[in-house]
């Protein structure tokens, strides 16, 4: 899933001051998952924003509503009713989602209240864990299931650098070395043999360096 | 021989060899590396220049490397991934022979949140592997990355760095067999301070008759303080300095502590010489060239063969 962070209030407060009525729109996906835009946030936030502007005495019409997912047009349809009477929305979704409404609603300013932040994993309540960066050609499967590009800072694909020590990154402690993980894995699976053989350079084109990416399937579309 | 590099005639003709580290200024003044040179001219058989070293802007390792050659010192070009990506790393191997650069040293580099420049992208388009394998494919096939043929083969001696103390332990050793098998021609390690565990990297080594396929020079750095030795024991990564280094040099008084670190620097270099395997030290005097004639004469080592 994706995982982002609500932005600091002010931040949002700076982009959201101009408008006389906004409607605040979460999503019900994954970044309900990550405790960061579904419903429940979209109500602490709407009445969050309420209350500043309460206390300085200015009144915007703010509205909340959420839809199940804010990056498919099904569902985006589902506030049609509601957007008109705004000046702008609020989006609680991740970026996709955001730009998604601005591709719908092309008259209206769409503003992200989200810091998208990347691919996790749910490890435990309240730890979300970056492990994939959509680099467009999954390796997983010689790695122990443990991805190097993700979770090695230096995205090594032939072994550990010099600076992993006790299991942890160079970078800091609180990253896990990725290469530690993977040689433990494969260890434990009797398969650490896939490491000895050279792997050549990354074909990074599949990944973002190819430009935005585009998937178009014929016997998919209506 | 596979190149015109000084260094290689060293250790091919089985001479034990020397080489030392410069570390470029952090600006434009040549007089840095003019000064530094003399320190290190006839005494070292080659000279690495280290590239934008702990994340930190300095003057380009290329640049850096052709003024030492200008000044009569063999320089090794060291090359880190974190800043450029293969079509600029194979740009800058091409630029650095022709300025007559012959040896270079295939670095992923420190990760960009040590240095003064934080928020950079960290590039690590190849690593250091895959940068040894580029160099020897251009050196003995004539190609860059992808097959295309070039006008000009940089022909350069190929080093890499090993650190016998990073983990996972078990795989340092397989690590080293993967840089071989990629084309490194010599190994620098990490400055060694517990020369046990060295001793055990280096018998690993020889069973799986990797000695043989490669030329180790043992890293050696002295130190100049306690409080360097502290810091270094715990902030620079895969570093390992047995408590008993650190508290003799804190045993003796402030003003003598550079003397006992050098003690120690010599001592390494005497224990590590003794171990079979070894071919040569990689002396890094950090911001101490000045230093380097001394503990050279110290270990009996100042003489440099003539190749």
């Amino acid at each position: 899933m994706i995982v982002a962070e609500l932005k600091p209030i002010n931040e949002i407060r700076n982009m959201i001051d101009r408008y006389s009525s906004i409607l605040v729109v979460g999503c019900d996906s994954c970044v309900a998952e990550c405790a960061a835009g579904g419903q429940r946030e979209t109500m602490l936030l709407a009445a969050a924003l309420k209350l500043s502007y309460g206390r300085e005495n200015k009144g915007p019409r703010i509205t909340e509503a959420w839809l199940d997912r804010q990056c498919v047009d099904d569902f985006i349809d589902r506030i049609a009713d509601q957007v008109p009477e705004h000046e702008a929305i609020l989006s609680l979704g991740c970026g996709a989602g955001v730009q998604a409404l601005a591709r719908v609603y092309t008259d209206k300013p769409i503003i992200p209240a989200l810091n998208t932040l990347f691919i996790g994993e749910t490890q435990m309540r309240g730890v979300w864990q970056e492990n994939c960066l959509g680099c467009g050609q999954c390796k997983l499967g010689y790695f122990g299931a443990v991805c190097p590009v993700t979770r090695c800072s230096k995205k090594l694909m032939n072994g550990p650098c010099g600076g992993s020590k006790g299991g942890q990154c160079e970078v800091n402690s609180e990253i896990q070395c990725g290469w530690d993980m993977i040689i433990r894995r494969l260890e434990g699976l009797g398969e650490l043999d896939r490491l000895s053989e050279y792997v050549p350079p990354v074909d990074w084109s599949t990944s973002h360096s190819g430009g935005p990416r585009r998937v178009v399937r014929e016997d998919q579309k209506p | 021989m596979k190149t015109e590099s000084r260094l290689e005639k060293v250790l091919r003709a089985g001479h034990f060899a020397v080489t030392a580290e410069c570390g470029p200024p952090k600006g434009s003044d040549v007089s840095v590396l003019e000064t530094k040179s003399a320190h290190l001219r006839g005494y070292v058989d080659a000279v690495n220049v280290t590239d934008n070293q702990t994340a930190i802007v300095r003057m380009s390792s290329v640049a850096a490397c052709a003024i030492l050659k200008g000044l009569g010192v063999e320089p090794v070009l060291q090359m880190v991934t974190r800043d450029r990506n293969r079509i600029a790393l194979q740009s800058d191997l091409f630029g650095a022979y022709a300025l007559g650069i012959r040896n270079v040293l295939c670095l992923t580099g420190d990760h960009q949140t040590f240095g003064n420049q934080k928020q950079a992208v960290g590039v690590f388009d190849l690593d250091s592997t895959q940068l040894i394998r580029t160099v020897r494919d251009m050196r003995d096939n004539g190609k860059i990355i992808g097959g295309e043929d070039i006008q000009g083969a940089p022909k350069m001696f190929i080093g890499a760095a090993e650190n016998p103390f990073a983990d996972p332990v078990t795989w340092r050793v397989v690590r080293l067999s993967k840089k071989i098998d990629a084309g490194v021609d010599f190994i620098q390690t990490q400055c060694i301070f517990n020369v046990d565990r060295f001793s055990e990297f280096m018998h690993q080594a020889r069973d799986m008759g990797l000695t043989q396929k490669v030329s180790i020079l043992a890293g050696i750095t002295p130190i100049k303080s306690v409080g360097m030795a502290r810091y270094m024991a715990t902030k620079v990564a895969g570093m390992d300095i047995p408590d008993e280094v650190i508290a003799r040099v804190a045993g003796v008084p402030k003003d003598k502590q550079a003397d006992e670190g050098i003690r120690i620097a010599v001592e390494t270099i005497q224990k590590v010489r003794e171990i079979k395997g070894v071919a040569g030290i990689h002396l890094m005097a950090i911001e101490w060239e000045h230093r380097v004639p001394e503990i050279l004469e110290a270990a009996g080592l100042e003489k440099r063969p003539e190749v």
